[in-house]
C-alpha cells in the first residue's frame, strides 16, 4: 500500500543560496514559549547586561525548554507579546549594542554518559525544528532504550519553497554525523535512516558519501509527494509501520528527528552554544531575492525580508514556514523563533485565497487524504454537529497537512473545518465522559 | 505595510476549478457533437443548442427567482444540456427538448440543492421522464439519408438479425440511436481524454463496460455487438461518472459499474425496453448513498507493527 498525497509545487528557488548572517537589528524580542509545554521563566530583568547564549529563561516544568538571548546588549523590558496561536507570552525585549559578545558560560558540555548526553540536548535549548517544537530532551530521554528499533531523520523538506533544511545537510553534514555518533554511543541505537526526498539529489549524495562506511546509518530517498514529512508518513514510508491513533513513534519502536535539530546536536557538542540563531528562508513572491539567511532568534521578520533585497511588491500575507501547513502572521514585527525555518511572502496574486463554490463531490479530497480520511464527510458531520459521526470519522487523526483543501477544486476550507470540527469532537467526547461518570 | 491577511493553513491551491473541470468535460463531447452533426445532419446542432440554452436559462432563472448565487458560469448546466441532447433522437421536437432541458436543470438539479446535491443524474432523469411523456417521439429513429428506422438493440430484440450494421458502421455511428450516443470512436476519443486529465477515473467505465460484455459473452450474445450500441459508452464513461450522482471511492466506483452493467443486461436481454443503460444509471444512482457507506475506506488508525 502506499499512502496518497499531493504533488504539490516544489519552488525550491533557494536550494544553491548558502546562507549568509544578516546584519543584527537594534531591538530583537525573544518570546518565552518557543516550544510546546510549559513556557520558560524569566531569569532576567529590565537593565540587565545580557551576551550571546545568555540564559533569559529557564525550562520551567517537565515539558519545557530553556530560552537563551541571541544577542549582545540590554534588556529593554520584559513585554508581553500575542504568539499567531493566540497565547499571551512574556518576552524578553533586548537593545542590542552590535557587539555580539559571547557569555563567557558558554563552553562545550562535557557528556560521558546518556543522564549528561540528556541534560546537554535540555541545556542547549533544542526543540523540534520541523515544525512543532516539541522539547528534544523529552523526545530523547526514553526509559527503555531497547525499544528503540531506529531513528528516521526526516529531511524529507516536503513544503514547496523551504529550503533550510537543504542546507543543513549540505553545509553541516559533519555535525549531523557527529550527532548520530553520539546517539550510537549513548543511547545503544543500531539504526538510523535518513529520509530526503529524491528532489533533493545533492543531499543524498552527499549523506551518502558520508554514511558510505557505515553500516548502521540508511539513506532513504523518497517520492517528492507531499506530506512526505509528516511524521507518521514518514514512518510509514522508512519503516512500514502505522503509528497508532493518538500515540508516538515510540509506540513502534522509532524516533523521528528533524534533520537540522540533530545537526544542531551535533553542534552543541563540540561549541557548547545554545540555540540562538536560525537558518531561514524567505522567499515568496512578493520578495525580491529569495536567499537563505542566518538570523538571530527575536530578529523582527521584517529585517529578514529587508535583507532579502527587500520586497517587489506590498506584502498581503506573510507566513512562518511553507505554504502548506505555515502560520500567517498579524505583522512584519513577529519575530523569528526557534522553529521558523521559513518566512514567505505574498503578494496579492498569491495571497488572496480563492472564492469558494459549492462541493461537487468530485472525491478528490478523500483520495488524496495520506490518512483515507474523507474531509468531505467530516464537513457534512460537523454542519449537522454530530459528534458521534465526527467520532466514527475519525477527525481527530488529521494532521492538518492541508493536502485534501489544496485539490479541492471548489476551494472548500477543509482544513479549517477539520480544526473545527476536531474540537467539536473533544467536547463530544468529554461531554459523554462526564456523563458516563455521573451514571456510575 | 498593510494591513496582513491572516488565513488557516493551507496557504497555496491547485489550479483545478469547478468550472475546469467542467470545460474538460465540455471538450471531451464535442467529438460526439461533431459525429452526430455528420451523421444525423444540421438538425443535431439545433437540438444541442436547444438543450444547452434552456438548460443554462432555467438554471440562471431560477437562481434568480429563489435568490440564489448565480452559478452558470462553472458550465455544469451547459454540459447537462449537452448530455440531455446526445440523449434524444434527432427528429426530437425542440419544445420537448425544451421542456426536457427544464425538468433536468429545475426539478432534479436545483430543486434538491444545485451543483454536487442531487442524487440523481439531472441528463438521464430527464430522458426517462421524456420517454414516459413522449413515448413516441423519443423512439423514432429517423435517419435523414436512409430508410433505416430502427435501433439494432431493437432490431436485436425482435430477431431481425439480418437487418444489423456492419461493425464498422456501429463503432462510425452510422446506425439509428440518440443522436450523441451511436459514434463509439468519438465517445472513446472523450472518454480518453476525460482519464487523461483526471477528470475521472478508469473504475467505473471499466467495471460497467466489463460487466456488459462479460454478461453478453456468457448469455451468447455478440460482446462486440452489446458494446457499441445503445447508450453504454456515453453512459459508461460520461452518465455513470457524474460526481453528485455515484460513489466517491474506488471500491464504490467499481461496484457502481458492475451494478449498472448488471442491470443494463438485465433489461437488454430480458426485460420490455430494448435498451437498458439509463435505467441502470439511476437504478445505482438511488443506491449510491449506501455504496458510499459500505466502501468507505477505514481511516488509518494503526495499533502495532504492521
Ligand atoms: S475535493 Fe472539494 S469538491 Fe471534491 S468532494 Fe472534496 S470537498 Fe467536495
Ligand atoms: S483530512 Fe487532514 S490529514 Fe487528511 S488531507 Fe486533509 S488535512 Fe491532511
Amino acid at each position: 500500500m502506499r499512502l496518497h498525497g499531493a504533488k504539490v509545487p516544489h519552488k525550491k528557488n533557494t536550494a544553491e543560496s548558502k546562507p549568509v548572517k544578516i546584519p543584527v537589528s537594534k531591538t530583537v524580542v525573544i518570546p518565552m514559549s518557543m516550544h510546546i509545554g510549559k513556557q520558560a521563566r524569566v531569569t532576567v530583568k529590565k537593565g540587565d547586561n545580557v551576551k550571546v547564549g545568555t540564559l533569559l529563561g529557564e525550562q520551567d516544568g517537565f515539558i519545557s525548554a530553556p530560552v537563551h538571548s541571541s544577542v549582545s546588549g540590554t534588556v529593554a523590558k520584559i513585554d508581553e507579546i500575542t504568539m499567531s496561536s493566540g497565547m499571551k507570552v512574556p518576552a524578553v525585549v533586548i537593545e542590542t549594542d552590535g557587539l555580539q559578545q559571547k557569555d563567557d558560560a558558554v563552553k562545550p558540555p562535557e557528556v560521558k554518559d546518556f543522564d549528561s548526553f540528556i541534560n546537554a540536548v535540555k541545556n542547549s535549548g533544542i526543540v523540534g525544528l520541523g515544525g512543532a517544537g516539541f522539547p528534544t530532551f523529552v523526545k530523547l530521554n526514553v526509559k527503555e532504550l531497547e525499544k528503540i528499533d531506529a531513528v528516521i531523520i526526516n529531511g524529507a523538506e516536503c513544503e514547496p519553497y523551504i529550503t533550510s533544511d537543504t542546507r543543513t545537510m549540505l553545509d553541516k553534514t559533519d555535525y549531523i554525523f557527529k550527532a548520530i555518533d553520539a546517539v550510537k554511543k549513548y543511547m545503544g541505537v543500531k539504526r538510523f535512516i535518513i529520509g530526503v526526498e529524491n528532489n533533493k539529489p545533492q543531499c543524498v549524495k552527499k549523506l551518502s558519501e558520508y554514511s558510505k562506511d557505515d553500516s548502521l546509518v540508511e539513506v532513504r530517498p523518497l517520492p517528492a509527494v507531499y506530506p512526505q514529512g509528516g511524521e507518521k508518513v514518514l514512518v510509514y514510508n522508512t519503516m512500514k509501520r502505522i503509528i497508532p491513533k493518538g500515540g508516538l513513534p515510540l509506540d513502534v519502536g522509532v524516533i523521528v528527528i528533524n534533520v537540522t535539530t540533530l545537526a544542531f546536536i551535533g553542534e552543541y557538542l563540540e561549541t557548547g552554544m545554545p540555540l540562538v540563531e536560525k537558518c531561514v528562508t524567505v522567499d515568496g513572491s512578493a520578495v525580491k531575492e529569495p536567499k537563505n539567511v542566518i538570523a538571530p532568534i527575536g530578529t523582527p521578520i521584517s529585517d529578514l525580508l529587508e535583507s532579502a533585497g527587500g520586497l517587489k511588491s506590498e506584502p498581503y500575507k506573510i507566513i512562518y514556514g511553507g505554504p502548506m501547513m505555515g502560520i500567517s502572521v498579524p505583522s512584519g514585527e513577529a519575530p523569528v523563533l526557534k522553529m521558523t525555518n521559513a518566512v514567505i511572502a505574498m503578494d496579492k496574486k498569491e495571497a488572496v485565497p480563492p472564492k469558494t463554490t459549492a462541493c461537487i463531490n468530485c472525491g478528490k479530497c478523500l483520495n488524496h487524504c495520506p490518512f483515507k480520511l474523507d474531509p468531505r464527510a467530516i464537513a457534512r458531520a460537523y454542519k449537522t454537529g454530530s459528534g458521534e459521526d465526527l467520532e466514527k470519522l475519525c477527525v481527530d487523526l488529521c494532521m492538518e497537512c492541508g493536502c485534501c483543501s489544496y485539490v479541492c477544486p471548489a476551494k472548500r476550507p477543509l482544513v479549517q473545518t477539520n480544526k473545527l470540527a476536531k474540537s467539536m469532537l473533544r467536547n463530544y467526547i468529554n461531554k459523554k465522559k462526564a456523563e458516563e461518570e455521573e451514571n456510575e | 505595510m498593510n494591513k496582513l491577511i491572516s488565513s488557516v493553513s493551507p496557504h497555496i491551491n491547485s489550479n483545478s476549478t469547478t468550472q475546469k473541470i467542467m470545460l474538460d468535460v465540455v471538450i471531451a463531447l464535442i467529438p460526439a457533437a461533431i459525429a452526430s452533426v455528420i451523421i444525423f445532419g444540421a438538425r443535431s446542432l439545433l437540438v444541442i443548442g436547444v438543450c444547452v440554452a434552456v438548460c443554462i436559462l432555467s438554471e440562471w432563472g431560477f437562481e434568480k427567482i429563489c435568490k440564489k448565487e448565480n452559478t452558470i458560469s462553472d458550465l455544469s448546466a451547459v454540459v447537462t444540456g449537452m448530455l440531455l441532447a446526445f440523449n434524444l433522437p434527432v427528429s426530437i421536437p425542440l419544445w420537448q427538448a425544451a421542456f426536457g432541458s427544464i425538468v433536468a436543470i429545475v426539478v432534479v438539479k436545483q430543486l434538491f440543492g444545485g451543483i454536487g446535491q442531487n442524487f440523481a443524474n439531472p441528463a438521464i432523469t430527464a430522458r426517462i421522464i421524456m420517454m414516459t411523456a413522449f413515448s413516441g417521439t423519443m423512439t423514432s429513429w429517423v435517419f435523414p439519408d436512409a430508410s433505416s428506422s430502427a435501433t439494432p438493440l431493437a432490431l436485436i430484440s425482435k430477431g431481425q438479425i439480418s437487418g444489423l450494421p456492419s461493425y464498422l458502421n456501429m463503432f462510425l455511428g452510422y446506425h439509428g440511436g440518440c443522436l450523441g450516443e451511436t459514434c463509439t470512436l468519438a465517445l472513446l476519443l472523450g472518454g480518453a481524454y476525460l482519464l487523461v486529465k483526471r477528470v475521472i477515473s478508469w473504475h467505473t467505465p471499466t467495471a460497467f463496460i466489463a460487466t456488459v460484455v462479460i454478461m453478453s459473452f456468457i448469455c451468447g450474445k455478440d460482446p462486440l455487438y452489446q458494446f457499441m450500441s445503445g447508450g453504454l459508452v456515453i453512459g459508461a464513461f460520461f452518465m455513470a461518472t457524474d460526481y453528485s450522482s455515484s460513489p466517491a471511492t474506488k471500491w464504490g466506483k467499481i461496484i457502481f459499474g458492475i451494478g449498472c452493467g448488471l442491470i443494463t443486461v438485465l433489461i437488454r436481454f430480458w426485460g420490455n425496453f430494448p435498451e437498458g443503460v439509463s435505467f441502470s444509471i439511476l437504478l445505482m444512482n438511488i443506491l449510491t448513498p449506501y455504496i458510499e457507506k459500505m466502501t468507505r475506506a477505514k481511516p488509518l488508525t494503526g495499533g502495532g507493527k504492521v
